[in-house]
């Protein structure tokens, strides 16, 4: 049986289905992994309630709970508080810029490509219901963008 | 979990809303005008499809009769679902669909914004993420309203049309009732009529901007909450449910 500061980690390291560059953990998707005597709880939130991707989430962490030991292992959904792109954490910030997708910014997001802040918006939904879709005034690149909210 | 009728009651409308407004702008999937228009009303539909689906998954726990939020959306007969005359109704053209998005995301993110302080930890949780969801629908809504307005006198014509069909269709969205008025009372639901206010301040200032003309009020639709609906319902559902029908559980 694993520690639950190990059990945590592995919970945390596991990718998003929908962007893999980051895990749930720098997402701030996973918010807590507690222990009652024998049973674990793990609570999750989803960044847009309609998320299509927690449902494959929620089977991976199953997964990792069985291989820890921990069958019977919970997990639950959890809406309060309400994610926000504030949950990100530094390292999913660096980790989203590295793959071409601007961090949620209040103002106007740099271009991932060439780095100039003059970009303007494309369409304030994309590829995933947490992003949006932009382009760079000044490479013409079209690149996606976390959501600001 | 106790049983609540009236609470059951109240977010299953609340559900339904979401869960028919999903379906009917999900038909729009690979025929909007644009690419981008596409993967917008797509993921707005995804967005209401997961409230509802949360809003359906608590309104089987407080009903207690061991339905899930599949047993829910499947299975019901068209005069047990609850939700507004105007999600309901058909698409019709690009104009006609931005109108009823404008109409009713206005409505919902007035009633989110109250719904966030309920007393109710899953309806203030749903409204806590629903609004900041309802605020972009909204936004995009607002953008199509204005460019199709004031832009070309085709695009002005279309979408007036639009704007006067879906009107008499926008009462039932502040339509209060015992149900409302008994969990307003309980500091767990919104009664609507409150709303109302904000939502025609918003709808006034977008309509004279995109230049349009506020139609007046001939006659009003009623009776969605109280499950009597409209001609297209029942096509909608037999889309909507045709295949759970036909394979009870069927998953992939």
């Amino acid at each position: 049986m694993v520690s639950l500061p190990e059990l945590r980690e592995r919970i945390a390291g596991i990718p998003d289905p929908e962007l893999p560059v980051v895990t749930i953990g720098d997402l701030g998707i996973l918010r807590e992994v507690r222990t009652d005597g024998p049973s674990v709880e793990v609570r999750i939130t989803p960044t847009y309630v309609g998320c299509p991707a927690l449902d494959v989430i929620r089977t991976e962490i199953r997964r990792v709970l069985e291989d820890a030991g921990f069958p019977d292992g919970k997990v639950s959904v959890v809406f309060a508080p309400p994610w926000g792109t504030g949950d990100i954490s530094a390292e999913g910030r660096r980790k989203l810029a590295a793959a071409g997708i601007a961090p949620p910014s209040a103002d106007a997001p740099a271009c991932p490509q060439c780095g100039s802040p003059h970009t303007e918006v494309l369409s304030a939904f994309g590829a995933t219901l947490c992003q949006s879709l932009r382009r760079c005034t000044s490479c013409r690149e079209p690149f996606p963008a976390m959501k600001p909210h | 979990m106790t049983t609540d009728p009236l609470l059951f009651t109240y977010t299953l409308r609340l559900g339904d809303d979401a869960l028919i407004l999903a379906q009917r702008l999900s038909e729009w999937a690979s025929r909007a005008p644009e690419i981008e228009e596409d993967i917008a009303l797509t993921n707005i539909a995804l967005d209401l499809l997961g409230q509802a689906r949360v809003l359906l998954d608590y309104a089987g726990k407080v009903e207690g009769a061991g339905r899930d939020e599949d047993d829910l959306a499947y299975l019901r007969t068209e005069p047990e679902f609850l939700n507004v005359h105007l999600v309901e109704q058909e698409n019709g053209d690009f104009a006609h669909t931005i109108a009823r998005q404008l109409f009713f995301s206005t409505y919902q993110l007035a009633l989110y914004e109250e719904l966030i302080s309920s007393k109710d930890d899953v309806l203030a949780g749903v409204a806590a993420k629903g609004v900041k969801e309802a605020a972009y629908h909204r936004d995009h809504a607002q953008q199509w309203t204005l460019r199709l307005g004031d832009g070309t006198e085709e695009s002005h014509r279309r979408m007036q049309a639009a704007v006067d069909r879906f009107w008499p269709f926008t009462p039932e969205l502040f339509e209060s009732d015992e149900v409302t008025r008994a969990l307003a009372a309980r500091g767990i639901g919104v009664d609507p009529s409150v709303l109302r206010p904000r939502w025609e301040q918003a709808i006034d200032d977008v309509l004279r901007e995109a230049t349009l003309r506020k139609p007046e009020l001939i006659w009003a639709s009623y009776g969605g909450r109280r499950g009597v609906h409209t001609e297209c319902f029942g096509y909608l559902l037999a889309e909507m449910q045709y295949l759970h029908r036909l394979h009870p559980d069927a998953s992939w």
